[in-house]
């Protein structure tokens, strides 16, 4: 198992020198510029200020391009490394597909990881310059489903790129996956509502089912507890499990799907044709 | 003696097309094999299944002993394989290097070395990504990580397509040069490429052995 750790290292400094790092990190870094700039920390709406306003909306804006980010760039790197045969000439060392693939996994979970909390640490240093109070308790939280996210969409990312070889389907069906989570968040679920055409059971099963919602709920109800800004389904939820189970909920459940995730591709990975 | 290769009845199919079909081969230490054929022939679907990357659909697969699927690594660690091109690496060449010292044990003094004996120098691209090499440069590389492993079985996909002239002789110089038992598949498109370094040629065409002779 040694080289798991060698081959999350390279990884780590191959992706240290890919363009798409840099663009990935220079979003993060910018969003939170472009915040400081448009002083969300000094704007009040519902009830959110300072701080608090300043890091909710950073979570916002993450749950919608976190995840197309990593979908994207993992499986593009790792489709890619299979058709420009790569992957065919790292494999013909003796590293077993164990320490490869779990090795990988690693080094890319802590170039997507990083940076998102960097830039998130970097907004509570900028709001605690403004005045605040140090918000030991929304770090942990957030950090948590940073955690989670990252998790999620590199164990989904690594799925897809083991069971999918070429390189255009495989980010095709990166696409597919999130614009459904991010549709059934609220679009196609408020339509079968509106329609009434299925019951309200299935809608708020599905709802909890995606574990996008189970990441805005987590995002949102450290500073609402009542859930009121965020509609049917976390009330439901925080009515059903109460207040530190939702918590765990948006916090375990995105994570243990990832891991799941992760797990059938490597049996994939094991059991399939390498190239 | 016990084989290197020793495959028997190997089947594997593609989409419903049998490529490699009902191929049986066994290679023994001391062979150096010219493996010919068009291309569709079979040749790189029977080498990748030695190297474990492909299941195959029946028949049985020996390298050194080891199953290449149940027993990976302990078949990798007696295969040296150099692809027809050179793979985008874009681990430095410093990094390549690390990679294949500690998942291999070949020390990379003796990678450099062998890299000098084909006229390439490496101190100077330590920090380089590999493929900001020359195409040359990067063949010279591949062989020479190939050598210093010491390997009981050489495989080399088109080993000289990049090569010039002078750096083919080298590479010839070094093959010929290697002090101890090894069994060694060249695959090619033209048997005179390797004319004098192959003592056996196999030729395959639509997934079958159609012919093996001695040279």
């Amino acid at each position: 198992m040694k080289n798991i750790a060698l081959v999350a290292y390279l990884d780590i400094r191959e992706s240290l020198r890919a363009k798409w790092f840099y663009v990935y990190a220079f979003v993060f870094g910018g969003l939170m510029g472009l915040f400081f700039i448009s002083g969300i920390t000094d704007s009040v709406v519902m009830g959110f200020t300072g701080l608090s306003r300043l890091l909710l909306v950073f979570m916002q804006v993450t749950i919608i391009i976190l995840p197309i980010f990593i979908l994207i760039t993992t499986v593009k790197s790792i489709a890619g490394d299979r058709e420009s045969n790569v992957l065919e000439y790292m494999l013909s060392f003796p590293v077993s597909l164990k320490e490869y693939y779990w090795g990988k996994l690693l080094g890319r979970f802590a170039t997507v990881f990083f940076p998102v909390i960097v830039a998130l640490l970097v907004g509570v240093v900028w709001g605690l310059g403004k005045g605040g109070e140090m918000p030991w308790g929304m770090i942990f939280l957030y950090s948590a489903l940073i955690f989670a996210l990252c998790t999620l969409f590199l164990g989904i990312a690594f799925f897809i790129s083991t069971l999918v070889k070429s390189h255009d389907v495989a980010l095709g069906l990166s696409f597919t996956v999130w614009i459904v989570l991010l549709a059934f968040i609220d679009v196609a679920l408020i339509g079968l509502m509106m329609q009434n055409r299925v019951s309200d059971e299935l809608i708020l099963t599905l709802a909890m089912l995606n574990p996008l919602e189970a990441f805005r709920i987590g995002a949102i109800a450290l500073f609402d507890p009542e859930l009121t800004v965020i509609g049917p389904v976390a009330y439901y939820l925080l009515d059903t499990l109460g207040h530190t189970l939702l918590m765990l909920y948006a916090v375990l459940y995105p994570v243990v799907l990832g891991i799941v995730f992760a797990l059938l591709g490597f049996w994939a990975f094991k059991k399939r044709d390498l190239l | 003696m016990t084989a290197i290769v020793e495959a028997k009845n190997v089947v594997k199919t593609f989409m419903g097309v049998r490529v490699l079909d009902d191929v049986s081969l066994r290679i023994d230490p001391g062979q150096k094999v010219a493996m010919v054929g068009p291309n569709g022939a079979g040749k790189t679907t029977l080498v990748r299944s030695l190297l474990g990357f492909y299941h195959i659909d029946g028949g049985t697969i020996r390298v050194a002993g080891h199953d290449p699927i149940k027993s990976r690594t302990d078949v990798l660690r007696e295969v040296s394989f150099i692809p027809q091109l050179p793979p985008p690496v874009r681990l430095s060449v410093s990094e390549l290097l690390t990679f294949i010292e500690r998942s291999t044990g070949t020390p990379q003094a003796r990678i450099v070395a062998q890299a000098e004996a084909m006229e390439l120098d490496i101190q100077g691209h330590r920090h380089k990504p590999f493929f900001k090499l020359s195409g040359g440069m990067k063949q010279k590389l591949l062989i020479a990580i190939a050598l210093a492993r010491r390997s009981r079985l050489f495989v080399f996909d088109e080993p000289t397509a990049n090569l010039d002239p002078a750096a083919r002789e080298h590479f010839y110089r070094l093959l010929s040069s290697l002090d101890y038992e090894h069994a060694t598949i060249f695959i090619t498109h033209r048997v005179e490429e390797i004319e004098g370094l192959a003592n056996r040629k196999v030729t395959m065409d639509l997934g079958k052995v159609v012919e093996d002779e001695t040279l």
